[in-house]
């Protein structure tokens, strides 16, 4: 058995977090945290970590902006956050674009989208 | 002269949240106006693309410019007047706003109110005095920030960050998912003056090295930095000979701290916080001057953009009254705050006893050092009103606490409100 020790990063207050994990790999009890998505966010942390990918993707046709800030709109696998920079590297959108558009659908395969984080005239 | 009910010096989210909110308190559109020097609205936000903004206003997980936008698509729909590449260049105690723009030239306009919203400034190489030589590479993360996420630039390869504010924190995972090595993290004090969370997934995540109670002593290289000096430093904070490391690398990020930017709020001379920065304000946000209000950055560094919109509500509704009453002033009572027992300051420092206090009001505070366990009191005139406990008390959390009924009563009658730790 062995304790799993995070800090909670779904909100500013940052929980100290604490998983008791089996010798198999078993989550046996959490503790530490003030809410449930605390405890969903350690058990994620022990099985498949997950994060939300934010960066910025090419731009062409703006007046000032050459960049566009982007985001995953729900999380990713923490282990594919390179991968995923290696393809917004490629990545060129044209203005005018609109907070919330979706840039790439099923990103990465991962069932979340990409999508503009500003809206440029 | 021009004439304006009220004038918003910066177009950030405190300024924003200001003028949207002075405008549902019955302000016209046309008799607003936000001035911003920037070539657009948003302010920091804009830079500031990773997410973790808008929990407490929105339920949600915003990006910077994701929750600027929203503010921004309010005052744009209204039509509230906002002029940006505005630069103001005086404040008067006779609210006299004067400024120059590329398209108006310079313009003095009369305001009914003020609202000061021109949020802080990084601490700089300067005001560390690190000895060494000049070379470039050498940046505020702040400025690496908008170089990487404005610009499209990496500002280097092989990083060393001074600081483990959120800035610096939130800059070395970016620089590291753009391709940059960021080799560690030097604190100087014992802890980290970011949040727990930026901790754990801006440097946990990519296995980058915290390195407390340890500061840059040296800067190498001519024309472009080569290498630093780290050394660890004791309890007075001073280098410990014997310590020093050097360490090869052509970046080196300062997120050391940040300075309200006051210098018009110095020039009308308004009251300054000696512990703030900022100006000292009432409960309603008015500064030392009557009809000249404050909100955001400017007035205390804020870890959370949602406390400086609740702030910079509260100032744009007052200073909505204010005109609205043709510039009436509390006439009551002023108490003074004051913190205590690790308490570094209380903000609002005053209050005012018939003024605009209700069971909404919050008091904002910061403590001095990391904490455990301890009580957060409420006093007045050293009779304790209100105690609660924190498991966890840190610098880098801005704590706050909301008056109760018994409170008020007491404060309507006090002196003197203190917060401290028990």
């Amino acid at each position: 058995m062995s304790i799993i020790k995070k800090t909670c990063i779904v909100c500013p207050i940052g929980c100290h977090l604490e998983a008791e994990v089996s010798d198999s790999g078993e989550i046996l009890s959490v503790s530490g945290n003030t809410c449930k998505r605390g405890e969903t966010y350690i058990r994620d942390e022990v099985t498949n970590p997950r994060r939300t990918l934010t960066s910025t993707v090419k731009l062409t046709g703006a007046k000032y902006d050459k960049f566009l800030p982007v985001k995953t709109d729900g999380a990713i696998s923490k282990g594919r956050l390179f991968e995923a920079m290696e393809i917004l590297s490629g990545i060129t959108v044209t203005a005018p674009i609109k907070r919330g558009d979706v840039i790439v659908e099923n990103f990465l395969g991962e069932g979340v989208a990409l999508v503009a984080g500003k809206t440029v005239e | 002269m021009e004439n304006k009910k009220i004038i918003i010096i910066g177009g950030g989210p405190a300024g924003l949240a200001a003028a949207i909110e002075a405008n549902n308190a019955g302000i016209a559109p046309d008799d607003i106006l936000i001035l911003e020097r920037d070539r657009e609205l948003g302010g920091i936000l804009n830079q500031c693309i990773h997410a973790g903004f808008g929990l407490h206003m929105f339920g949600e997980e915003l990006t910077g410019p994701e929750y600027a936008g929203r503010f921004i698509d309010i005052v744009k729909e209204r039509n509230i007047g906002y002029l940006c590449d505005a630069m103001v260049l005086s404040v008067s105690a006779e609210r006299e706003v004067s400024f120059v723009s590329p398209t108006e030239g310079f313009c003095r306009v009369k305001a009914g109110a003020i609202v000061l919203a021109m949020g802080c400034r990084e601490r700089t190489r300067g005001a560390l005095n690190i000895a060494g030589s000049r070379p470039a590479g050498i940046y505020s993360a702040g400025t690496a920030q908008r170089y990487v996420n404005i610009d499209g630039y990496l500002p280097g390869k092989r990083v060393v960050i001074l600081g483990s504010g959120d800035i610096g924190l939130i800059m070395a995972r970016r620089m590291t998912l753009e391709g940059a090595k960021v080799l560690r993290v030097c604190e100087l004090m014992p802890y980290s003056g970011g949040l727990p969370r930026n901790i754990a997934q801006c440097l946990d995540d990519f296995d980058i090295p915290l390195y407390l109670s340890h500061t840059v002593t040296g800067i190498h290289g001519k024309e472009r930095l080569e290498g630093v000096t780290v050394a660890k430093v004791g309890d007075d904070r001073r280098p410990i000979a014997g310590t020093e490391e050097y360490i090869e690398c052509d970046t080196l990020l300062l997120s050391v701290g940040l300075l309200p930017e006051n210098e018009l709020t110095r020039e009308a001379g308004i009251t300054i916080d000696r512990i703030t920065g900022g100006a000292q304000v009432d409960e309603t946000m008015q500064t030392s001057i009557p009809g000249i209000f404050a909100c955001g950055n400017v007035l205390h560094v804020h870890d959370l953009v949602d406390f400086v919109t609740k702030e910079a509500y509260r100032a744009g509704a007052s200073a909505a009254k204010f005109v609205n009453e043709g510039g009436s002033t509390p006439t009551g009572s002023t108490l003074q705050t004051e913190g205590k027992n690790g308490v570094r300051y209380v903000m609002p420092q005053k209050i005012n006893a018939d003024g605009a206090l209700t069971t909404e009001t919050t008091l904002f505070f910061r403590v001095d050092n990391i904490y455990r366990d301890k009580f957060v009191t409420l006093s007045v005139d050293g009779t304790e009103i209100f105690r609660r406990k924190k498991r966890f008390l840190e610098p880098g959390q801005m704590e706050n606490i909301t008056l109760s009924e018994d409170a008020v009563k007491a404060i309507r009658s006090g002196k003197t409100v203190t917060v401290a730790l028990a």
